[in-house]
């Protein structure tokens, strides 16, 4: 038990189950321009400005040089190549030599270029971030402060922010953050979907996290949404060490999904390309593959051999296994270049998914054909779906077009409300079902998934979430037809036996969940399932779900 | 003073990963380059923020220009490589 001088402990909702502990530290804000400060020795002056922003340029190799991915190393070499820019460093050393101080002299050099990037528009305006980022971070350095981002103190500390953005995630080091702590965030931001990628414990929308002191010990439940404060560091290594050891225990259950009673419940993973299928070693199979890797960053749509050769390689390495292969998954939302899609007021409500085919059904066919081909030279089970479908038209069109293709298996997402409420009509025409947590959440709640301030909304334990999954789970019992979800709710092993009490017959998540959830499921029996799901249904609100069934 | 003119070939324009693989190439030429589209200023090759700057697309016509000795071979380099769709290039993310 916590001593009495421990105060009281910080709440939020946990994302990322596990248990760790450590020192805080803060990402570093962006440093205020001082008053402009008279300038005695110039020449020394303009020499500590360019050297700020040598460092900056170092600090980006640095960057590049631990991050495995190649898009990612070449945009931070591009921005090194920005920093280090001859005019840039001219400008600054003329700046200074005209009176300016440093941090003054590296604001003046970059606002002429800020000016010429807005004024140009497009891309470049999109750049703008990326000087602003740059500018910050030298006028930083040659304040003497530490960078904005994450910081890299070269021990194990619990890294506390008001929310990541997706560029500190390059940053961050694994070997030295334990645990994450977001003051905003939800369970779908960027924060949640990094920790879960790397196994980290984190916990978000977490009041008072920006408020802790760096260098305060803090003991953090990833699972409960626990933040303890003023630990003990001997109590937190043994937290962690019992942490560390039921793991292990919940790693020792293998096999498929089943409850205690013997129900079985297709546990299975979602993967993007051949790449991930490693950290699916434990799964039945797949039950999302999203295609749309395959079609990013490209200006002409890849060739039927080409997509059937990615595909390929999936199914190959899952003969014998359930593979869920989604169509593209593209739109207003998600642009694809070659799409030359018009930019619409609401991209969320827009011509995205299976709308697609409205305008461009040739995407489709060849993608289909590419899939068959596929599929006709492995031994993987493959089953196709579609996303974003909101009537039993659609889905019958798309039913259609798989099995003129050759495929047996059609099936389609369920991300709208209208498709929740019509499963049963859905099921009449499509061979499966599988629920899009994410989506689901953002349409039922009129928020959007990428709103911080929203994030309560899109709760995965609302109750008017939970009964459109039940309505889905109802029409999947009465068709005997299976019924899932592939969302980031699946992967939550308290709401595991909520959706299979709800009819979900599997649960699709990325590969390090599935320990969890097989152990979850393994301790409840379809009773108690039901009855877990009833009290969740029940509830007020998603705190009062996530309590009752807790 | 030696002159190319030049349509650039990358898919995404003289943006990103083109623009950086230019302008590292134009800095190691042994002479200065400039470069502009149209009858704008001409801007130097090797400073990525103002090739950023001129907004070039696929099939954007830039002049190159550079004096001294390499400049002829320095240019016929630079030409190809913006000639070249640098994007297609790229090895695809299996």
């Amino acid at each position: 038990m916590p001593d009495s001088a421990e105060p009281a402990p910080l709440h939020g909702i946990g994302v990322s189950p596990g248990v760790a502990g450590g020192p805080v530290l803060r990402v570093a804000g962006v440093p205020a321009l001082p008053a402009p400060a008279p300038v005695t020795d110039p020449a020394a002056e303009a020499g500590r400005a360019v050297a700020a922003l040598r460092e900056v340029v170092a600090e980006l190799h640095r960057r590049a040089g631990r991050s495995g991915e190649k898009t990612l190393v070449d945009v931070l070499r591009a921005q090194a190549m920005m920093a280090e820019d001859p005019l840039l460093l001219e400008a600054v050393r003329e700046k200074v030599l005209a009176g300016s101080d440093g941090p003054h002299a590296i604001d003046a050099a970059f606002a002429t270029h800020r000016a010429a990037f807005e004024a140009a528009g497009g891309y470049l305006a999109e750049r703008v971030a990326d000087l602003d980022d740059l500018r910050d971070r030298a006028v930083a350095v040659c304040l003497g402060r530490p960078m904005p981002g994450v910081p890299s103190p070269g021990h194990r500390y619990v890294l506390t922010a008001w929310d990541l953005a997706p560029a500190d995630t390059v940053d961050l080091d694994p070997e030295q953050v334990v645990a994450l702590v977001t003051e905003s965030g939800g369970p779908t931001s960027h924060t949640a979907i990094l920790a879960r990628a790397l196994g980290l414990p984190a916990v978000v929308a977490c009041p008072g996290a920006r408020d802790l002191a760096d260098g305060t010990t803090v003991l953090v439940d990833g699972a409960t949404g626990l933040v303890r404060v003023d630990v003990d560091p001997v109590e937190v290594t043994a937290a962690e060490t019992a942490d560390r050891e039921h793991r292990t225990a919940v790693a020792a259950i293998s096999g498929p999904g089943r409850t205690s009673d013997g129900r079985p419940v297709a546990l299975l993973a979602n993967i993007g390309s051949a790449r991930d299928l490693a950290a699916a070693d434990g799964a039945e199979g797949v039950g999302l593959f999203r295609t749309e890797l395959l079609f990013l960053d490209r200006s002409r749509e890849p060739e039927l051999a080409e997509q059937a050769e990615a595909y390929r390689e999936v199914f190959a390495a899952l003969a014998g296994r359930r593979v869920v292969i989604r169509t593209l998954d593209a739109g207003a939302d998600k642009p694809l270049p070659f799409l030359h899609q018009a930019d619409e007021p609401n991209p969320a409500l827009g011509v995205r998914g299976l709308r697609l085919v409205r305008q461009r059904p040739e995407l489709l066919r060849t993608q289909l054909a590419a899939i068959a081909r596929a599929a006709e030279q492995t031994g993987a089970e493959v089953w196709v779906m579609a996303p974003m479908v909101a009537t039993r038209a659609e889905a019958a069109e798309f039913a259609d077009a798989v099995h003129a293709a050759g495929l047996p298996k059609a099936g389609v997402m369920v991300e709208v409300p209208a498709a929740a409420l019509r499963a049963g009509q859905l099921l009449e025409v499509v061979d499966f079902l599988s629920i899009g947590t994410n989506d689901l959440s953002q349409y039922t709640f009129a928020a959007d998934r990428q709103s911080g301030l929203l994030a309560e909304l899109l709760d995965p334990w609302q109750p008017a979430l939970l009964r459109l999954i039940a309505e889905v789970g109802t029409a999947g019992r009465a068709a005997g037809k299976p019924v899932g979800v592939c969302g980031e709710a699946a992967a939550d092993p308290l709401l595991a036996p909520v959706l299979v009490g709800l009819g979900m017959t599997s649960l699709s998540m990325s590969g390090r969940a599935l320990g969890p959830v097989r152990a979850a499921l393994a301790a409840r029996s379809s009773a108690d399932c039901a009855r877990l799901a009833r009290l969740a249904l029940d509830a007020d609100d998603a705190q009062r779900a996530r309590k009752a069934v807790a | 003073m030696a002159t190319r003119t030049v349509t650039v070939g990358s898919a995404s324009g003289l943006h990103a990963r083109p623009a950086a693989l230019f302008v590292a190439a134009a800095g190691a030429a042994p002479v200065p380059v400039t470069i502009r589209t149209g009858e704008k200023r001409a801007v130097p090759a090797n400073s990525m923020l103002s090739v950023l700057s001129l907004g070039a697309k696929q099939g954007t016509e830039v002049v190159l220009e550079a004096d001294g000795e390499g400049a002829e071979a320095a240019l016929d380099g630079l030409a190809e490589l913006l000639a070249r769709d640098l994007d297609a290039e790229e090895p695809a993310d299996a």
